[in-house]
């Protein structure tokens, strides 16, 4: 029988945990720990090494270094039972399109074992939650994007685990049915279930309670969005950020960055994001674009958005690898 | 807690439940299946006759006397040769031979029936295309018989019967039919289509989708996968060697001597074979492209060293070795043993029991491949 680690166990814990692919590393000495209930984003460029990790923590795939538990349990030593334990709905998760929606779960179900009557009840209770009802009948490779997510999702979590990992869940759906998804993510995080979840998208990050960016396998952030904000290298002693609201804002922009007290600037929308110094001055920076004829309708505090946080980050970082190499 | 039997094969009810589901959705794909090889055994049981017989021949009687014309009757009702022309110059008759007009040319010189009379040996040349072996071969035998027939009757004087009379008798297949002799080993090639290739196939597939690394993450054993995906192939391969023995029975008119539940029953561990492999091509491939070109590769010893085309017994030496190693050899034995020889359990139980181990050696491997692949992708 697998012993399981008692008390103050995280349902995800990883300790250095390292992957290689011959010379190549794809996962470097990653230390994380979601609790019970969180919504764990984990956010990165491509080939930073997301899915990698996914495979590790599920059991998938070996780790070359360190150490990873879920639920407790050693996924190097005890994978066969960690997969029960959790659902994974893979990067390129497909469902089988020849197959109905109800073949699908109901496959998927089988497999994990679940009875004839458990079975016929968990569809019932997953259907309630995801809205699939009225597409029960239909075949899977029908279904839209967004649709075909839902029930990928619902697949992945009909044997009831209490863990689930999914990877890069809304690429390539609309922005409904991405909000639609998360509704859902997050009506079953209310309901206790842990989620580790990769994404591309900063607004989805915002919503996650907790969240980390892996660059170049490292991971180099790791905390609640708030905390993540509030760093003193996303925020350097001296400056703040500022949204300057004006028309023309492309070539508002090419003039702000000329401005001396400007740090950084980048358009967002219909306006400018920017990181000034102790020396920005309103009125200076109102006058200077007055006099190319550039009107400036508002200019308000800014927090940083994580968006932010990780460009910061990945600067410095980048910095960083720069000065060790030289 | 589960028995520990029941746990090596966990998902098998599950798998086997959605591939029958799979087939059943797409049944154009099981028709064409199902009627390629039925087509195919159209096609080569009728269109290939290894017995040569009415080859075009060519005749320059330059003696044109009785005897002379008494020679050509004998070639004539011989069923091998067929006179479509009579040259008059040797020019003709070379003519005749190089364009392919006539595979054989036979020149009967002007001093035959002459030569005869004098009883001095009278030569008759016969020109035979040699480039294609099998017919060359037996035009000559059939013509040499044919001269040493002729000759006995004039030194014995026509009146004599022969002092020796060999009487050879072919059993089992009485009219050398090529059809008899052909299909049973057929039956063992076409069977593979839709065994190896369905499996490979079907697995396949799953990879490409990404659904097969979905299922490895489930508690899925390899053996419950394997087994539940081969199954319905197993059904189906069953059926549609029922399909190909009920048209070699009646469009072919080719008996089967033996058992016919025997022939059912021994059939089972070779689809199992040709199942496996197509687990194993799987196990390998990453594309269907891939899939279909290892399938092939599997397919060309069991065609060539299985004694379907070439007979086992005069292969050369390292051929005749890896012919032990070809599931089909095994096969194509039980089929002709029981369809043309009537053989029983008592000759064929080991060709049974063979074919059993070789397929289970190969799921194994599969298997132990699959598990691999699961902690290495
Ligand atoms: N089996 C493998 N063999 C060799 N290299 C691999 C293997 N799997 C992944 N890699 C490499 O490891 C790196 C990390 O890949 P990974 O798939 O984890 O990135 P990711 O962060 O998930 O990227 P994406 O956002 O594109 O999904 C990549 O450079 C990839 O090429
Ligand atoms: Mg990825």
């Amino acid at each position: 029988m697998v012993t399981q680690v008692p008390s103050n166990s995280a349902p995800i814990r990883a300790e250095n945990l390292t992957r290689r692919f011959g010379d190549f590393i794809a996962v470097s000495g990653v230390s994380l720990r979601v609790e019970k209930g969180e919504v764990f984003g984990l956010l990165g460029p491509n080939g930073s090494g997301k899915t990698t990790i996914i495979k590790m923590l599920t059991g998938l795939l070996p780790p070359s270094g360190g150490n990873a538990w879920v639920d407790g349990l050693d996924v190097r030593t005890h994978s066969e039972a960690v997969r029960e334990r959790i659902g994974y709905m893979s990067q390129r998760f497909s469902l089988y399109d020849d197959l109905t929606v109800a073949e699908n779960m109901q496959f998927y179900g089988r497999i994990y074992g679940l009875p004839a009557e458990r079975l016929r009840k968990r569809i019932e209770a997953i259907v309630a939650l995801n809205g699939l009802e009225p597409y029960l009948g239909r075949l899977a490779g029908k279904l839209s994007g967004g649709w075909k997510q839902r029930l990928a999702l619902s697949c992945a979590m009909l044997h009831e685990p209490k863990i689930m990992f999914l990877d890069e869940p809304t690429a390539g759906i609309d922005p409904v049915a991405r909000r639609q998804l998360w509704d859902l993510i997050f009506d079953l995080s209310g309901q206790g279930i842990t989620f580790f979840v990769t994404t591309h998208y900063m607004d989805e990050a915002e919503r996650c309670s907790h969240v980390a960016y892996i660059y170049y396998s490292k991971l180099i952030a790791d905390g609640t969005p708030e905390a993540l904000k509030a760093l003193p290298d996303v925020n350097p002693p001296g400056t703040r950020r500022v949204e300057i609201t004006a028309p023309e804002v492309t070539r508002a922009l090419r003039m702000v960055r000329e401005m001396d007290f400007i740090r950084s600037a980048t358009i967002f929308g219909q306006s400018i994001h920017a990181l000034v110094d102790d020396r920005f001055d309103v009125d200076d920076l109102k006058a200077q674009l007055a006099q190319s004829g550039i009107i400036v309708s508002e200019i308000r505090p800014l927090q940083p958005s994580l968006e932010d946080v990780f460009v910061a980050l990945t600067y410095k970082h980048k910095a960083e690898l720069e000065a060790v190499n030289a | 807690m589960r028995n520990p039997f029941g746990e090596m094969f966990r998902g098998f009810g599950a798998v086997f439940y959605k591939e029958a589901l799979h087939i059943r959705r797409d049944q154009m794909a099981l028709f064409f299946t199902l009627i390629i090889p039925l087509l195919q055994m159209v096609l080569l049981g009728f269109g290939i006759d290894t017995n040569v017989r009415q080859v075009r021949t060519i005749v320059l009687d330059e003696n044109n006397h009785v005897e002379s014309r008494e020679l050509i009757d004998r070639l004539r009702n011989s069923d091998t040769f067929r006179v479509i022309a009579y040259a008059h110059t040797d020019r003709e008759l070379n003519d005749a031979i190089i364009s392919g007009r006539a595979k054989v040319a036979v020149k009967i010189p002007w001093d035959y029936s002459d030569q005869l009379l004098k009883h001095d040996t009278a030569q008759v040349l016969v020109l035979i295309d040699g480039s294609d072996s099998s017919v060359a071969g037996q035009t000559i035998n059939v013509a040499t018989a044919i001269g040493l027939d002729e000759s006995l009757q004039r030194v014995l004087g026509g009146r004599q019967a022969l002092p020796v009379e060999m009487r050879p008798q072919l059993l089992f297949n009485p009219d050398s039919r090529s059809p008899n002799f052909f299909l049973p080993g057929l039956t063992a090639v076409l069977l593979l289509n839709v065994t190896t290739f369905l499996t490979a196939f079907a697995i396949v597939r799953e990879k490409e989708k990404g659904t097969l690394e979905q299922l490895f993450v489930t508690p899925v054993k390899p053996l419950g996968l394997m087994f539940g995906k081969i199954l319905p192939y197993l059904g189906i391969g069953f059926g549609e060697l029922c399909l190909i023995l009920l048209l070699m029975v009646t469009a072919f008119r080719v008996p089967i001597h033996g058992n016919t539940v025997l022939l059912l029953v021994l059939s089972l561990p070779y689809l199992f074979v040709s199942l496996s492999i197509g687990l194993l091509v799987s196990s390998r491939a990453n594309s269907q492209s891939e899939a279909m070109q290892l399938s092939f590769l599997t397919f060309l010893p069991s065609i060539f060293f299985s004694g379907y085309i070439f007979p086992r017994d005069t292969m050369p030496l390292p051929f005749y070795i890896i012919s032990y190693f070809v599931p089909a050899s095994y096969y194509i034995n039980i089929t002709r043993g029981i369809i043309l020889r009537g053989a029983g359990i008592m000759h064929l139980w080991r060709d049974g029991l063979v074919l059993l181990g070789m397929g289970t050696g190969l799921i194994l491997l599969a298997a132990k491949r699959f598990q691999k692949k699961v902690i290495a992708t």
